[in-house]
């Protein structure tokens, strides 16, 4: 059987600080196949940035455990030394649109040119080849090729995110991971940008991580769900499952916290606010704030399969 | 609806259902002065009119660039109107100076967007709230006891766990509380929330918006809730005013809206927002093509007309369309229904 296009098993990324180390991903597993999307969802400082950058491998200095195995087409992406990485890896094979990418455009270099940059950086291309492929891409994100000798200030900001996923495709990657790709954009401009995800994903088959706080908007893409709290995943399901009914308590009071346009329904929050990532509670990190909290709570609890790929975190779903 | 507080002639009518009224609107910034004395404006709000009753709450629905910030800042008089009127309680303040004016705003309390902005860093929480007491020259015993209940109000509490802290040792919700402490401390009549949640996380969002509903219903409070997100408006406003470059372009009841919208553009935007749904990842949702104009030279006639599918040439393109009532208090601006 062939592998999964990415297998990430027990990746843990730890930064030092002075008040002690974040355990921003802590013992994360997933699988993610050819042509499917992964949602990963969780409120703010839940890990969920840290786990793409670990993913992508763009850390910052304060790293004090990087730890895992990070599997792509079943090559151990943590055995390669960074400029192997840089090489092979980052940009050619997996790229990422992340949160700040609207202003991460060069402001005095012409759209175009920043588009095919990749190309030359990564895959050593000659420049007028690599031009040309970029016109080519900007027309497939519904930019006119024209558009490739202008500068970043004459795009609007949804031209401006299609230019910056034309730079992330321009390779044929295998793999997309975007980190909150329309939080800056407003509701028709967002739509759009959906659209053209749906349209790419169809056409290329390819494979996204799409990172977001947005439960609403996840389910524009998902296939699969992964939830995050505190450093961990404690739910993975389909998306048929997880929409229509969450198992994890944690997953369920946040679904019941998302306000819907075509039914009323009673809004609930979740009182407490997330733990700290320096020392998350003993045993499980959400039962402070669980209503359904047991003794058995303060182990840690494994995450629990329930066949057809879902797992969940929780005690409750223990039968064993 | 929008008669009630003033005659055809503009002339003040005593009604005390209704606290705000806002008449024909308009804040134009000046953007540069060039040769010969001209000069171009962003036309921010355009003609905005509509009443607020007593203890109810609108949501002012638009994309960014929409004005519907500045329209919450011309109402709150930290924009000097371009022309139009604003009544509050009977009260013309589209002109008040300095002690009237301070005296008005007295009446309005403000949430911003970004709580962390809004507070000052160096000032502890008692200090934070204890402003607008002392410049509002409020007597040291009765300042202790309003900032111990408007922190309870929004609870903070206990109390004490919190006077004497700095904004940096709260979370956001925490901050976003303060700001709402801070905004009730003076018994406003009226609130102006300016996206006062879209920096905050799921739960957290609804747990403010909850504090701002029940805060409302407590003190019969008028409330304009200033959002980009039509989700959010079912479950705290009884109105909704959809806002598209400069414009009001629909307004009624918010089930009305939700469920019947009238005008092409709010019509896209509910299609646009996503309900959670596996189903989502294999629709293609109609967006009407194009961007919202510039506000320096807005398109003639209907501004929507650029990216409308129902565009008539030569009247929606030439012609401002006029507010119609299509149905019993709900108001369209399109010549659709004209």
């Amino acid at each position: 059987m062939c592998p999964p296009l990415l297998r990430v098993e027990d990746l843990r990324l730890y930064f030092s600080t002075r008040k002690g180390a974040v355990k921003a991903v802590d013992d994360v597993s997933f699988e993610v196949d050819r042509g499917e999307t992964l949602a990963l969802i969780g409120e703010s400082g839940c890990g969920k940035s840290s786990l793409a950058k670990a993913i992508i491998r763009l850390l910052p200095r304060n790293v004090s455990v990087y730890e895992g195995h990070v599997y792509l087409n079943g090559e151990d992406l943590m055995n390669l030394d960074e400029e192997e990485f840089r090489k092979t890896v980052r940009w050619t094979r997996i790229s990422m649109v992340s949160q700040a990418a609207l202003n991460s455009l060069n402001p005095v270099i012409k759209v175009g040119q920043q588009v095919a940059e990749p190309l030359i950086l990564h895959k050593g291309m000659k420049e007028k080849e690599a031009l040309e492929k970029a016109r080519e891409t900007l027309q497939k994100v519904g930019i006119p090729e024209t558009f490739a000798d202008r500068y970043p200030f004459e795009l609007s900001g949804g031209m401006r995110q299609r230019a910056i996923i034309a730079m992330t495709l321009i390779t044929n990657p295998d793999l997309i991971i975007l980190d909150e790709p329309t939080s800056a954009l407003d509701v028709l401009t967002q739509a759009n940008i959906m659209n053209l995800l749906k349209k790419i994903r169809r056409e290329l088959s390819l494979s996204f991580i799409f990172i977001t706080h947005d439960i609403a908007l996840s389910s524009e893409l998902a296939d699969k769900v992964a939830v995050m709290y505190a450093g961990q995943i404690v739910e993975l399901s389909d998306a048929e499952r997880f929409y229509k009914s969450p198992l994890h308590p944690y997953s369920t009071k946040l679904m019941a916290s998302v306000p819907t346009l075509r039914e009323n329904k009673k809004l609930e929050f979740i009182p407490g606010s997330p733990p700290s990532l320096i020392e998350p509670p003993k045993g499980c990190r959400f039962a402070p704030r669980c209503p359904y909290r047991t003794e058995d709570c303060s182990r840690d609890p494994p995450l629990i399969s329930l066949g057809d790929g879902c797992y969940v975190r929780c005690w409750l779903h223990w039968k064993g | 609806m929008l008669d009630a507080g003033f005659t055809g002639r503009g002339e003040r009518v005593a009604n005390s259902q209704v606290l705000l009224s806002v008449r024909d609107l308009r804040k134009w910034h000046e953007l540069k002065r060039g040769l010969f004395g001209r000069v171009d404006y962003v036309k921010a709000v355009d003609g905005v009119s509509f009443d607020l009753k007593r203890g109810e709450a609108v949501s002012i629905v638009g994309e960014s660039g929409s004005g519907k910030t500045t329209l919450g800042k011309t109402i709150l008089r930290l924009y000097k109107p371009t022309s139009g009127v604003i009544l509050f309680d009977g009260i013309d303040v589209t002109n008040l100076k300095s002690r009237e004016l301070r005296e008005y705003r007295r009446n309005v309390g403000f949430v911003q967007q970004d709580p962390f902005g809004a507070l000052a860093p160096f000032m502890t929480v008692r200090q934070i709230l204890e402003e607008p007491l002392i410049i509002n020259k409020i007597k040291k015993r009765e300042r202790i006891k309003r900032i111990r209940s408007s922190l309870e109000e929004v609870r903070l509490t206990p109390v004490e766990d919190f006077i004497n802290k700095y904004p940096h040792m709260l979370s956001g919700g925490q901050q976003q509380r303060l700001v709402i402490a801070r905004a009730i401390i003076l018994n406003p009549k009226l609130i102006i929330a300016d996206e006062p949640v879209s920096m905050l996380d799921a739960s957290v969002r609804i747990e403010i918006l909850t504090l701002l509903r029940e805060l409302q219903r407590r003190h019969n409070l008028s409330v304009i809730y200033i959002t980009h997100d039509l989700s959010t408006t079912r479950y705290f406003s009884e109105w909704i005013y959809i806002m598209y470059a400069g414009k009001i372009v629909e307004k009624a009841e918010t089930g009305e809206v939700l469920s019947k919208p009238f005008h092409p553009y709010t019509r896209a935007l509910l299609n646009a927002t996503p309900d959670p749904d596996p189903k989502n990842r294999f629709v293609m949702r109609d967006v009407p093509p194009g961007e919202p104009p510039s506000l320096v030279n807005p398109p003639e006639g209907c501004r929507f007309h650029p990216r409308c599918i129902y565009m008539k040439k030569g009247l929606c393109d030439k012609k401002e369309p006029p507010e119609v009532e299509v149905e019993r208090n709900h108001f369209v601006g399109c010549w659709l229904y004209a």
